[in-house]
């Protein structure tokens, strides 16, 4: 099971783009996300479910999650998941962004 | 070598994805997706995981490269790592100073096209010079890998380490800008002059790139797309241009079938070289969309 290690963010609020947020959750609460989408009703489920499958390809059981999207297509939703993931599971002297 | 003309290659930077999914739409010969100045340290990360998606996900109209962090930086090799699987038409390296690095860039990428099963030799390389050692070095870096595809010239760079500022008229780049045509011409590849960051002067981003075609750059760096179709303007022969190549081709076709030695148009001889011009004159105007195809065969 990979652990989060830190509050992460990766993203941003510019157009076409998504900020995640990911933190520690609660043992045994899952991944618990919120979303807030100009697209929520037509991609919010398509949205969420490749964050959670990323979380779940990372094995991550419990997490917090906060997107903030900005019609943001699959590819930079795959990417900024990605990336927050690999910030906050990375050991403390490898963290990506301070590399 | 019949490869597509490179006459505005379009920077996009590589952590924005508005600017990456749209890059393609203004009709730049070459995008090179950037993972150096144009992202902070902090979001280099991010940066080369999504310029990786993009690359794999959306189909692009021309040849798309990635300007890759220096592989003296902590990043480098790491931007080759994540972006080499998704098989960008090539890599560009910034400030590069000596030919070994080349060789090692081409032993990555050699690498990395078996793994991943792509044609060997598909993934090209360019190399921007920024310096006066590289510039010492510029022919041994233009040739050494057969992936080298173009030199560029990194002009604000260039000017920073001479000691002095980039100006309009360019005269502190002119020695170099000349040397790195030489350098470029003397082992096949394409010379790209650097971008030009007053997006307000449309009169001197004119000038800068007439003064490129003039000293022999196939192309230049564009930082915004409006500046493509100053570039492809500069770069289109005129009509007069396009019909004295054409009227020298066809002499030089006719002539050829009746076997005769010496050709001459409008009363001049035409050698060797006026045909070689001729045909990238016709190339660019094929380019241009303004003359068909079939004039470019022989």
């Amino acid at each position: 099971m990979a652990l989060i290690q830190r509050p992460a963010q990766a993203g941003t609020l510019e157009s076409s783009d998504i900020l995640i947020m990911i933190a520690p959750g609660e043992p045994g609460k899952g991944i618990v996300i919120s979303l807030e989408s100009p697209v929520q009703k037509q991609f919010g489920r398509r949205i969420t479910s490749i964050v959670t499958r990323h979380l779940q390809q990372a094995d991550i059981q419990d997490a917090e999650v906060h997107i903030q999207d900005r019609g943001a297509l699959d590819y930079a939703i795959e990417a900024r998941i990605e990336t927050a993931i690999a910030r906050a599971t990375a050991p403390a002297d490898k963290e990506p962004g301070n590399a | 070598m019949h490869e597509s003309l490179r006459r505005a290659m379009l920077f996009a930077p590589g952590n924005n994805p508005g600017l990456l999914q749209h890059a393609g739409i203004y009709g730049a010969d070459s995008l090179i997706f950037d993972l150096e100045d144009a992202v902070s340290i902090h979001e280099k990360d991010a940066a080369r995981i999504l310029v990786r998606n993009a690359l794999a996900t959306i189909r692009y109209p021309c040849e798309v490269g990635v300007r890759i962090n220096h592989i003296s930086t902590p990043w480098g090799f790491d931007d080759l790592a994540a972006i080499l699987p998704a098989r960008p038409d090539f890599i560009r390296l910034p400030k590069c100073e000596e030919a070994e690095e080349i060789k090692r860039i081409d032993d990555i990428v050699t690498k990395a096209e078996r793994r991943y099963g792509f044609p060997e030799g598909s993934i090209r390389l360019m190399a921007a010079i920024e310096s006066p050692r590289g510039l010492r070095n510029a022919f041994e870096i233009a040739s050494a890998s057969p992936r080298m595809m173009a030199l560029a010239i990194g002009g604000e760079d260039f000017a920073t380490s001479l000691k002095t500022t980039k100006t309009k008229d360019g005269a502190e780049l002119f020695a170099a800008r000349s040397m790195i045509v030489y350098a470029a011409r003397e082992a096949d590849i394409s010379p790209i002059d650097s971008v030009f960051s007053d997006l307000q002067d449309e009169e001197g981003f004119i000038r800068e790139t007439e003064l490129a075609r003039q000293l022999g750059f196939d192309g230049k760096s564009c930082v915004h797309p409006r500046q493509i179709e100053l570039v492809h303007r500069v770069f289109t022969p005129s009509e007069k241009e396009i019909q004295s190549a054409q009227r020298i081709l066809k002499a030089y076709r006719e002539a050829m079938a009746r076997k005769a030695g010496v050709v001459a148009v409008d009363g001049k001889m035409i050698d060797a070289p006026m045909i070689i011009r001729a045909r990238r004159t016709l190339a660019h105007a094929v380019a241009a969309g303004l003359v068909p195809q079939e004039d470019l065969n022989d």
